[in-house]
């Protein structure tokens, strides 16, 4: 039987030549990675092992991106706990503040990830790496933990839901826009356990950073991973950030896929998920007047180069809406030394922004631009729950940067046509 | 292994922002996590919950973050198990990991009321309510989860490899 990427990558990290849809395996890991929140539980977990080294100083990440600059003192002790233990331990890839990022921006951009690696991360977006043809899955402190020590996961094969992309987005179509859609349309469980497998010739008109953000929401549709099938954009993003080993792995041409999607790319609209879940989708045309109170433009989901572009193609010479606070957070120290070279930070001030250095900060309701009940805010994250962002009777409506950045000087979600 | 207490019952989607806010994040410990569980959804929540009670939800239950927290407070404010129609696979694999038991049967998150009288045997995964008068069945673990389970998580069986 033919196997689909995921089942490749899988199988091929445990040592099988064949796997099918249910099988329990065991695969070795190429990253384990871990934040402030989850760190510190795993390091808790990993004591009682009872062991005095991590399987490899190399493959494990840990990243201190959510409340970080630390925001109240206990958040200063979770840190300094995984410092400590990283420290000891000899991990290399630990970030300090003023070299940290969001960590799914970050991990990337270090070259730490590779296609065909098979990463888990305590940290239910990692799934973003599978834009580069890598298997990565969010797990919880517990499996970090064990990952740490043994350099080694269970996982059991997932069937997987093929999505063929075709043809070119129109101007204000991003990523963003494309995932948001394909929530709505399969829902916030409809990928439940499975993969998203992304194929198809309009894949090259998708950037790097489109698929990133794609990637990222993969679990806001309940899948185990999302993966993208490896092309030049692919290699030469590699080549630029990385000189660890990759394999390319491709879906068997008799890969079972539980279901097909073909998405025509040009006929995508900009699409803005409402409250309290990202599949509550609806098309920008279809809004209607909602007034917000708050933009957030950055996160793993779209704290990117790009993003941080289109944000300011849009501000340039205009203002942020008088009843609006928005505040941009460009996703990593690189991200952000290039948005100031370029300029970006200018227009966004201009503009009456807020400009923060990187953190996940609002996009979890953790600091940095909490919101208050009956507050609402357009942000370009990627989850809307109750609570997500503050008060559990605020609104987070999640979109791209160009109709955060629309909605920013409008005052009411909008898109750049409208301005 | 059984489990027996009443149902305190939730609909489709419950995500781990509900279960526990990221505001209270700053910290692991079971007991102050435990003493926010829920509140964002419910907050009766720690009013009602007695030791033994059993949680059920619906679809997709437990969806969002990976954070460990969320079943590490269901579990310290007393819920000996969770029913629902399906979970999140996060969240799946952390209450395995960390001891919460956990069921996944349509027939019992769809007709249990809330504040039914639930028994639940892990083993045969039969349900029981007690209240009703009725038997669902649902899906047991599959043999090497038990082995995770009987060895009290998955530290404990890693344990048995150093
Ligand atoms: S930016 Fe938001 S979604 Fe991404 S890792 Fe941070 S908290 Fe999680």
């Amino acid at each position: 039987m033919g196997m689909t990427m995921t089942q490749k990558i899988l199988a091929d990290h445990a040592g099988l030549d064949q796997v099918v849809p249910g099988q329990l395996i065991k695969a070795k890991l190429d990253m384990v990675l871990g934040n402030d929140i989850t760190a510190p539980v795993a390091v808790k977990e990993f004591r009682k092992i009872g062991i005095n080294n991590v399987f490899d100083i190399n493959k494990i990440a840990i990243v201190p991106d959510h409340f970080t600059p630390n925001k109240d003192i206990k958040s200063a002790e979770q840190a300094k706990l995984i410092k400590e233990f990283a420290r000891e331990m000899g991990i290399v890839n630990y970030f300090e503040v003023g070299r940290v990022g969001v960590e799914h921006a970050l991990l990337p951009e270090k070259g730490l990830v590779v296609p065909g690696d098979v990463v888990i991360g305590a940290d239910s977006h990692t799934c973003t790496y599978g834009a580069l043809g890598a298997f990565s899955t969010g797990i919880g402190s517990t499996d970090m933990a064990a990952g740490m020590a043994t350099g080694e996961a269970w996982f059991k094969i997932p069937e997987a839901i093929k999505f063929v992309l075709r043809g070119k987005p129109g101007k204000w179509v991003s990523g963003k826009d494309v995932i948001l859609h394909i929530i709505g349309l399969i829902g916030v469980d409809g990928a439940l356990y499975k993969s998203m497998e992304f194929v198809g010739d309009g894949l090259h008109n998708l950037s790097m950073d489109d698929r990133f953000s794609m990637a990222n929401m993969a679990i806001e549709a309940g899948a185990k991973n999302g993966i993208f099938e490896v092309d030049d954009k692919t290699l030469e993003y590699v080549r630029e950030h990385s000189t660890k080993e990759y394999k390319v792995y491709k879906a068997d041409s008799d890969a079972v896929y539980v279901k097909t999607y073909e998405i025509d790319l040009s006929e995508l609209k900009p699409t803005v998920a409402f409250p309290h879940l990202p599949e509550n989708t609806r098309t920008i045309d279809k809004v209607g007047n909602v007034k917000i109170d708050q933009v957030i433009i950055g996160s793993c989901t779209n704290g990117r180069i790009e993003d941080m572009r289109v944000a300011a193609e849009i501000l340039k010479g205009r203002k942020v809406h008088e009843d609006v606070r928005c505040i941009v957070i460009p996703a990593t120290q690189k991200i952000w030394k290039q948005s100031m070279e370029e300029g970006l930070f200018d227009i966004f001030v201009d503009a009456g922004a807020a400009v923060s250095t990187p953190t996940c900060g609002p996009c979890l309701g953790g600091h940095m631009g909490i919101l208050a009940k009956g507050e609402r805010a357009v942000a370009t994250t990627n989850r809307n729950f109750v609570g997500r962002m503050g008060d559990p009777e605020s609104e987070v409506y999640l979109a791209s940067p160009a109709i955060a950045a629309a909605s920013a000087v409008a005052g009411r979600i909008a898109s750049p046509e409208e301005i | 292994m059984k489990a027996q207490g009443k149902a305190i019952k939730y609909g489709d989607n419950v995500d781990t922002d509900v279960i526990i806010p990221a505001r209270y994040l700053n910290t692991s410990d079971p007991a102050e996590l435990a003493s926010h569980c829920m509140e964002d959804l419910d907050k009766e929540f720690l009013k009602k919950v007695d030791k033994g009670d059993i949680m059920v939800g619906g679809k997709n239950f437990g969806c969002g973050s990976s954070r460990e927290h969320a079943p590490i407070a269901i579990k310290a404010s007393g819920i000996s198990c969770v029913i629902a129609e399906t979970f999140a696979r996060i969240f799946f694999r952390n209450s395995i990991n960390i001891g919460l038991p956990i069921i996944e049967c349509l027939e019992a998150s769809k007709d249990i009321s809330d504040g039914d009288n639930v028994e639940i045997d892990f083993e045969t995964g039969i349900i029981i309510n007690k209240t009703k008068g009725k038997t669902y069945t649902g899906v047991p673990f599959p043999q090497f989860m038990q082995e995770i389970i009987s060895a009290d998580g998955l530290i404990s069986y890693i344990k048995k490899q150093f």
